[in-house]
């Protein structure tokens, strides 16, 4: 073995993957607990039955609990990335192992991204290790604007770590989707509201024929609970005129389930957001007008939405497949760019839990689901890493194949043999 | 001449002997005249020269020195755009601005040696994408100068994350994409305006994935055109070079001897730098084993590496990196996205750096050039905790004295030393935390930046009259 890592008591103890969920409690911790109570100081955390059965400062673990002295260091909910596309892509240029769209094919709603999801790729353990324990998975665009179906899904990398498939739908109206739906927003909008017909008429218009105004007989029936409101309808949208055409969609449809993604300039139209109760999930790195969609485009964005009480979520958008784990960084410079260190762990902890409705989820207080994280430092400082991963209550392993891979190469010494037998 | 000034003294003979050459008249008129013809190096010189600059004294800061000193209470004088002096308890000669920079850090200013600003800007619509001549797999020929639109946007965000001087580099669809070129983080209405005076040319290649995919496989005919596959590649290296070696040995017998002039060839003129020493080489390579087999190549030819760009497995080579002396330009993090961006570990940095190799933080990005400090800060910490104890004065060195060396500026820039550009940056806290921001960039002693200042933040002409314009970026 020719690790060097400077293994503590406490990544030693850190190793247990797929073992049962076993009890146990952490004590001494600065804990942020993503409710009213705040930031604990010195306090326990007590994990039972994959379930947190106890937070508080002068709390005992019941006696005879196996007990971790976190010595002060940050314990936090685990990180929730509202939008990603982990497990569902192993090499992005390598179509074969690519799942996040399919430009050939036929249907669009009806597209379920859980049905390529791996939780053995590689990227649900990379993301795994820096702190993400929840994410949304979205579809990517193939054919048209509308991608499909999204699922929920923890990281363990366990067989059945899909919380929930269908969990939402992925619909393009940037300037993107108008271009896959022909060339403009006119078109986009057009499908949309053909979509919305199509749905609400299944089965009745598709008695006679297979095709509607602009959905498959599959995907109108895979688009019915979204417009019906059943189902949290993602739309991908940044300009604030398109993001004003959602909110008007809302008020035309009031009992819609609407979250936008991306929303560059959300604002810019942020009182109407909130008035309208519309959450935006956005990537706070975003500060370049990198189309004429996104010409208001800034750094302040996250703040000022705050500011307006609109519901954000922070995701990093760029890799979603690779570079889920960024949602950390981007969460510490939404801190350096006026986000309040509260709000902006909020915003990759509680916030995306209720949006995405992941009950129990997103803080730490008697009877949450345990996905804990303990940090070795302030958790959005990017010099931190976790030193424990805690998924319903069981401990994680913070190994992957990259750390593996740099386990191989730290000493390149192969004198007495090839590297390739070192692991 | 406004370069002149620049030209004297310290540089490298290779710079002299590149300015020398740009005095020369054009090749006609030398003929005429019955003189050996030259070719002229430089025909798009520069014409930047440092905007005013007061005497300031950056006081009682954490001092990152960017050659591996920290000094704690700090000062940094400068003088007339140079460093002047650093220590601790400096004096403010008469007439000097006296900033506080208590709690604050000063560093050199940030280097990133891969960028495509200008070349593929914001916004990123068709009528921009001017970074890759796609025509062909061999384009020495073209100069990423030539496709940079200066009000690039992305210009001023870099120089907001504390950016003072980049490269530009062509994309790395061809063998051989082009020249780069060298920027000083300067707003200005042409590319010659921000030309980082005297600095040297560069040449972008690229191995792997990229070439063959757009010329092999290119516009989905099958067979496209060569190369298909690595072989291809580095055949066509091989052939290219050949032909340069050919190229060069008939100006250079023209240089000895007389006679008719060879014909001009761009494309060989750019191949012909690099085998005289005055062209850098960069040269895009992730997998380990294909730049081992770039190194012999460069060998065979007669020039050398000076730096691969993305090196994703140059932690699996480092030991041959450090003995043959190639700098690899690298992200902290980025992995995935192809095959042979597959094997990348957040220790890459950390680990080229132990080895005693040269390791710079790259960005090959208009978000990520904004916050390489931070991206720094992230190889630091997971090569601290892979047993791999660097200091952070000695991690500076691989965003600004190591992209300076390998873009052949350092006797310039990339270090706080007497003499030397006052490219400096003061940081509001620790620039290894995410939460620290640059409050004052300077480039040459001129303040190009000023956090919460709007009339020391540019604007370029997009921006003018459209949402967001002069906004907190």
């Amino acid at each position: 073995m020719i690790r060097t890592l400077s293994l503590t008591a406490v990544s030693a103890f850190a190793f247990t993957l797929g073992a049962a969920a076993q009890d146990f409690a952490i004590v001494n911790a600065k804990v942020w607990t993503g409710t009213s109570a705040g930031t604990l100081e010195s306090a326990t955390v007590i994990i039972s039955d994959g379930e947190i059965s106890g937070v508080g400062i002068n709390l005992a673990p019941p006696s005879g609990m196996e007990t971790l002295d976190a010595e002060g260091k940050w314990v936090t909910p685990g990180i929730i990335s509202a939008f990603s596309r982990v497990g569902t892509v192993e090499v992005g240029a390598e179509g074969a192992s690519n799942d996040t769209s399919a430009a050939a094919s036929p249907l669009s709603v009806a597209l379920e991204a859980s049905d390529g999801f791996n939780p053995a790729a590689t990227n649900v353990a990379v993301t795994r290790i820096e702190g993400v324990t929840r994410m949304a998975v979205a579809p990517a665009n193939g054919a048209n604007m509308f991608a499909g179906q999204g699922f929920l899904a923890d990281t363990s990398g366990k067989a059945d770590s899909v919380t929930m498939e269908r969990a939402f739908v992925y619909v393009d109206l940037s300037e993107g989707g108008a271009d896959l739906a022909g060339g403009s927003r006119p078109a986009a909008w057009a499908a949309l509201r053909g979509a919305f017909a199509d749905a609400r008429g299944y089965p009745g218009r598709f008695i006679t024929h297979n095709e509607g105004d602009t959905l498959t007989r599959n995907d109108a029936q895979a688009f019915g609970p979204a417009v019906r409101g059943q189902q949290l309808m993602m739309i991908n949208a940044s300009r604030a005129s398109d993001i004003r055409k959602v909110i008007a969609l809302k008020a035309e449809n009031p009992l819609l389930n609407l979250v936008i993604v991306d929303a560059d300039e959300a604002w810019m139209v942020a009182d109407e957001l909130a008035a309208a109760d519309i959450p935006v999930i956005i990537d706070p790195f975003d500060n370049l007008p990198t189309s004429f969609a996104t010409l208001g485009a800034t750094s302040r964005n996250a703040e000022r939405l705050l500011a307006a009480d609109v519901t954000t979520a922070f995701a990093h958008l760029g890799n979603s497949g690779h570079q889920t784990r960024l949602v950390l960084q981007s969460a510490g410079n939404a801190v350096a760019n006026g986000v309040s260190f509260d709000d902006a762990l909020a915003s990759i902890t509680t916030t995306p839990a209720d949006l995405l409705g992941l009950e129990g989820l997103g803080r730490l207080t008697p009877g949450a689901v345990a996905d804990l994280v303990m940090w070795d430092g302030d958790p959005l400082e990017v010099m931190s890493a976790p030193e424990l991963v805690v998924i319903n209550g069981q401990r994680q392993s913070l190994e992957s194949r990259q750390t593996k891979l740099r386990d191989r190469y730290l000493d390149l010494d192969e004198s007495e043999q090839p590297l390739a037998f070192k692991r | 001449m406004k370069n002149s000034i620049w030209l004297k003294g310290a540089l490298a003979g290779l710079l002299v002997s590149l300015a020398a050459c740009g005095d020369s008249g054009s090749d006609s008129e030398a003929a005429s005249n019955g003189e050996r013809v030259e070719i002229n190096l430089n025909p798009f010189p520069s014409t930047y020269a440092p905007y005013p600059s007061d005497t300031v004294l950056l006081q009682g800061a954490t001092v990152l020195d960017g050659i591996g000193g920290l000094i704690e209470n700090g000062d940094v004088l400068l003088v007339e755009g140079k460093v002047a002096e650093i220590g601790t308890g400096l004096t403010a000669p008469d007439g000097a601005t006296v900033i506080d920079a208590a709690g604050r850090w000063v560093t050199p200013g940030i280097i990133d040696n891969h960028s495509h600003l200008g070349v593929y800007p914001s916004p990123n619509v068709d009528a921009h994408g001017d970074g890759n001549e796609i025509s062909g797999a061999v384009t020495a020929e073209v100069w990423a100068e030539h496709g940079i639109w200066p009000q690039d946007p992305g210009f001023s965000r870099a120089l907001a994350g504390g950016i003072t001087s980049l490269q530009i580099l062509p994309g790395s669809a061809n063998l051989f994409g082009g020249r780069g070129v060298i920027l000083k983080n300067v707003p200005s209405r042409t590319v010659q305006g921000m030309k980082f005076p005297g600095a040297p040319y560069t040449l972008k290649m690229a191995c792997g994935e990229n070439p063959k995919r757009v010329y092999g496989y290119g516009g989905g005919r099958f067979p496209g055109g060569a190369p298909y596959s690595r072989m291809g590649n580095v055949a066509g290296y091989r052939m290219a070079w050949a032909r340069a070696v050919e190229y060069k040995r008939k100006w250079d017998k023209y240089a000895e001897d007389g006679g008719d002039p060879p014909t001009r060839d761009l494309e060989l003129d750019t191949l012909m730098g690099v085998l005289n020493g005055e062209i850098l080489v960069h040269m895009h390579c992730y997998r380990a084993d294909e730049m081992a087999q770039i190194m012999d190549l460069s060998e065979e030819f007669g020039y050398k590496v000076t730096s691969f760009h993305h090196a994703v497995e140059s932690y699996k080579i480092a030991d041959l990196l450090a003995e043959y002396g190639a700098c690899s330009a690298m992200w902290a993090d980025w992995w995935g996205f192809k095959m042979e961006a597959y094997d990348g570990v957040r220790e890459n940095i950390p680990m080229v750096h132990k080895a005693g190799a040269c390791a710079i933080v790259h960005s090959d990005d208009d978000i990520g050039i904004q916050r390489l400090n931070q991206e720094a800060a992230k190889a630091l910490a997971d090569g601290r905790r892979a047993g791999i104890d660097i200091s952070k004065a000695d991690a500076w060195q691989w965003l600004s004295a190591n992209p300076a060396k390998s873009l052949g500026v350092f006797e310039q820039t990339g270090s706080l030393e007497p003499g030397k550009d006052a490219d400096v940056v003061v940081w509001s806290a620790d620039p290894f935390s995410v939460y620290a921001k640059a409050d004052l960039v300077m480039v040459d002693g001129a303040v190009m930046y000023e956090r919460g200042n709007p009339d020391n933040i540019p604007v370029m002409d997009f921006e003018l009259g459209q949402p967001g314009e002069g906004d907190v970026k």
